[in-house]
């Protein structure tokens, strides 16, 4: 087991709200300077990982350390080696920029000599040069984020968690925060991040897929496309589409069918016999076929199928 | 525990209070305010009652005990009745609560026979005015009256004050011209105390719960304890601030006698205040929002303060359940030290009863909010 300042260790990990499994029977771990993403639709499970890991709620079983201290019985002490940005703005809305930020250097008991050089690090990190008096109410929502981030990581913990840490934020903004993910992995931090953007996975270095509280899948992006299809992938672009969603799922091959704009994914066991019997099928409907063809699963598609197959095994409609 | 820590979640605290104007009018003027109303609108003096005067004798016997009436704040003389029909119009009209009728013929008995009556009709609609009203006349009939008895002795050649007379002098203390100002002020104090200390923690914690801010905050090193010591520290001196300036203006604007000692007055204002802030604190811990744990603080305070602490209504005329209940008030005992300190100027050393009460609710509350809160979302 590794006992690092920088790991996270989970093993299966439970959470129940009443008769509700928020969290079950989760198990993993990080390694140092590693961008950990925990992907999942909203309901998860994520959040309740993510505080618990915080020491903000207490699991229901199983077991979890943080900069190898355990969650149930060093609460405290960890929270002086994590950074934890929530999903809901937690900062001071009543309150100046610096304000916030020097309420956190207090609480994390930021050293007064870097005091000045952190504060002015994180006002230049979150883009807020010059608005340093501003109140933080009056900020728009990346601005906000960033000096949420700056907050949380004043004190240089070991580990940062970041809650959806671009949810409700423009693209150009979420960008400039991927890069500061990065910097801070580069830095040796353990970032640990959940999203429910897909293409927000792919910056990741390793990914937890979770759904209705468990893990369905975890790897390297790369890994996690190559490994988890149950088949191939095919793209159809044909119209109309409706017909087509009709016609597709039926032909012999076909594993899986979903909807990414207007296109048909398709997974198949065996492209090369099943591309020409969906294009057969579909023209002997009068449906129109642009596209048959063949091509890399996105990490969206693998979450789809991922969670297809655990529907269809547990007998659950898709 | 890190003096950093509380430093910074007390100077966060006070950005806050001085940032927002509610909080700022909470602390400056709901203090004025209820000093000004209660201190007048419960005024329990009956003074300039109305009084109606009808002479049938009119002589200069008769006019010394009108005058003698005229003389003092407590009647004023509204009207000067010249038939019996007339009196009786006035006090029914409401003009005159209260009308003095000096028989014809006053002068006259009194010499004769040393004795005469006068008729005094009061509208005891309002009882409590009634009595007052009563007493006052009575007394100052008297005090004529034995001034006449004198003058009749010694204008017959008698000793004065001979013949056993027995003089009755009633003296009242510590307020000695029964000012019932000097008696409430103290209380009004009590309650702008309760009602302003609890009411500013009850928001405190609640307010972290519903913007979210708690959220961060409970994820960082600092302590439940230093949250709780943080956020206390500055209300204690908003607290100790709004004291002052209950107390300069009892003095100087209500004219209350301030015969204790300030340091008296601060050590025991000081705990108590730490009793009402840790149950506002309370509150707002259990509550988790910030209207509920204002309502209950509200609830907690304003009422029993008022009714219950002795403010206006003596505990001792209360029923025996009634009376218990109080014992657990910290309100009662806060008044009964202040009107102490206001009125009596007696030593610390007789208030240990109050002081040990107090100290015990405190430790009670301290405890109660510290054990109720966590750091966790649950």
């Amino acid at each position: 087991m590794n006992n690092g300042e920088n790991s996270v260790v989970v093993q299966g990990l439970t959470k129940k709200f009443g008769d509700f499994v928020a969290v079950n029977n989760v198990s993993f771990e990080t390694r140092k300077g590693e961008i950990f993403g925990f992907l999942g639709p909203n309901g998860a499970g994520k959040s309740t990982t993510i505080r618990i890991l915080c020491g903000l709620l207490l699991p229901t079983a199983g077991r979890a350390s943080v900069a190898g201290l355990d969650v149930m019985k060093e609460a405290e002490k960890i929270r002086q080696r994590i950074g934890y940005m929530s999903q809901k703005f937690s900062l001071y809305n009543d309150l100046r920029v610096t304000e916030n930020l020097r309420f956190f250097a207090g609480l994390y008991s930021v050293p007064n000599k870097i005091l000045a050089a952190r504060m002015e690090w994180a006002v230049k990190m979150a883009g807020l040069e010059g608005r340093e008096r501003a109140l933080t109410g009056s900020l728009a929502v990346g601005w906000k984020q960033r000096l949420a981030l700056g907050c949380a990581v004043l004190h240089q913990p070991p580990i940062v968690f970041l809650d959806e840490p671009t949810s409700g934020v423009d693209p150009v903004t979420r960008q400039q925060f991927w890069e500061l993910i990065h910097q801070m992995a580069a830095e040796g931090v353990t970032v640990f991040v959940t999203t429910h953007y897909m293409d927000e996975a792919e910056f990741c270095n390793r990914l937890v897929l979770i759904d209705r509280g468990q893990i369905v899948a975890m790897g390297t992006p790369t890994e996690l496309k190559r490994t988890s299809m149950h088949g191939e992938l095919l793209f159809i672009e044909s119209e109309p589409l409706g017909q087509a969603l009709e016609v597709v799922p039926i032909v012999e091959g076909v594993l899986d069918v979903a909807v990414f704009g207007n296109a048909i994914h398709a997974v198949v066991s065996g492209a090369a016999a099943t591309a020409p019997r969906i294009r057969a099928a579909l023209e002997a409907k009068n449906i129109r076929v642009r596209r048959v063809e063949p091509i890399p699963p996105t990490l969206e598609d693998v979450f789809v199928s991922l969670t297809a197959a655990r529907d269809s095994r547990e007998g659950r409609a898709a | 525990m890190s003096p950093a820590r509380i430093f910074a979640m007390m100077r966060k605290e006070i950005t806050q209070v001085l940032r927002d104007p509610r909080s700022l009018l909470v602390i400056l003027l709901m203090p004025v305010m209820q000093l000004v109303i209660y201190g007048y609108a419960v005024n329990l003096d009956v003074n300039h009652i109305p009084l109606c005067v009808y002479d049938r004798d009119d002589t200069q016997t008769s006019q010394e005990l009108i005058k003698r009436f005229q003389a003092t704040d407590y009647f004023t003389i509204v009207h000067v009745a010249h038939d019996y029909p007339d009196v009786l119009h006035q006090i029914d009209s409401g003009v005159a609560t209260t009308a003095i009728v000096i028989p014809s013929q006053f002068d006259e008995t009194l010499r004769s026979s040393g004795k005469a009556g006068v008729q005094l009709l009061i509208d005891a609609s309002d009882s409590n005015s009634a009595n007052v009203a009563m007493g006052y006349a009575q007394s100052i009939i008297q005090s004529y009256s034995s001034d006449i008895l004198v003058d009749w002795e010694q204008q017959h050649g008698l000793p004065a004050t001979g013949g056993g007379t027995v003089q009755f002098q009633a003296r009242t203390w510590y307020n000695e011209d029964l000012e019932s100002m000097a008696n409430i002020v103290p209380g009004v104090v009590a309650m702008v105390m309760a009602v302003v200390g609890s009411f500013l923690t009850s928001l405190t914690i609640a307010r972290e719960w519903e913007r979210g801010t708690m959220e961060m905050l409970i994820s960082t090193p600092v302590s439940a304890l230093e949250i709780q010591i943080g956020k206390l520290v500055p209300y204690f001196f908003i607290g100790v601030m709004d004291t002052t300036l209950c107390a300069v203006m009892g003095v100087w604007w209500f004219g209350v006698p301030f015969r204790g000692s300030w340091i008296v007055m601060f050590s025991t204002s000081a705990l108590f205040l730490t009793v009402v802030l840790s149950l506002g604190y309370y509150f707002s811990v259990v509550a988790k929002s910030q209207m509920a744990a204002s309502q209950l603080a509200m609830l907690a305070t304003f009422l029993p303060t008022f009714l219950l602490s002795g403010f206006l209504f003596p505990i001792d005329q209360m029923p025996k359940p009634v009376q218990w209940l109080s014992v657990i008030l910290p309100a009662r005992y806060y008044v009964e030290i202040l009107r102490s300190v206001f009125l009596k100027g007696t030593s610390i050393s007789l208030m240990t009863g109050q002081i040990v009460a107090l100290t015990i609710i405190s430790v009670i509350l301290i405890a109660l909010a510290t054990r109720a809160f966590h750091k966790r979302l649950e």
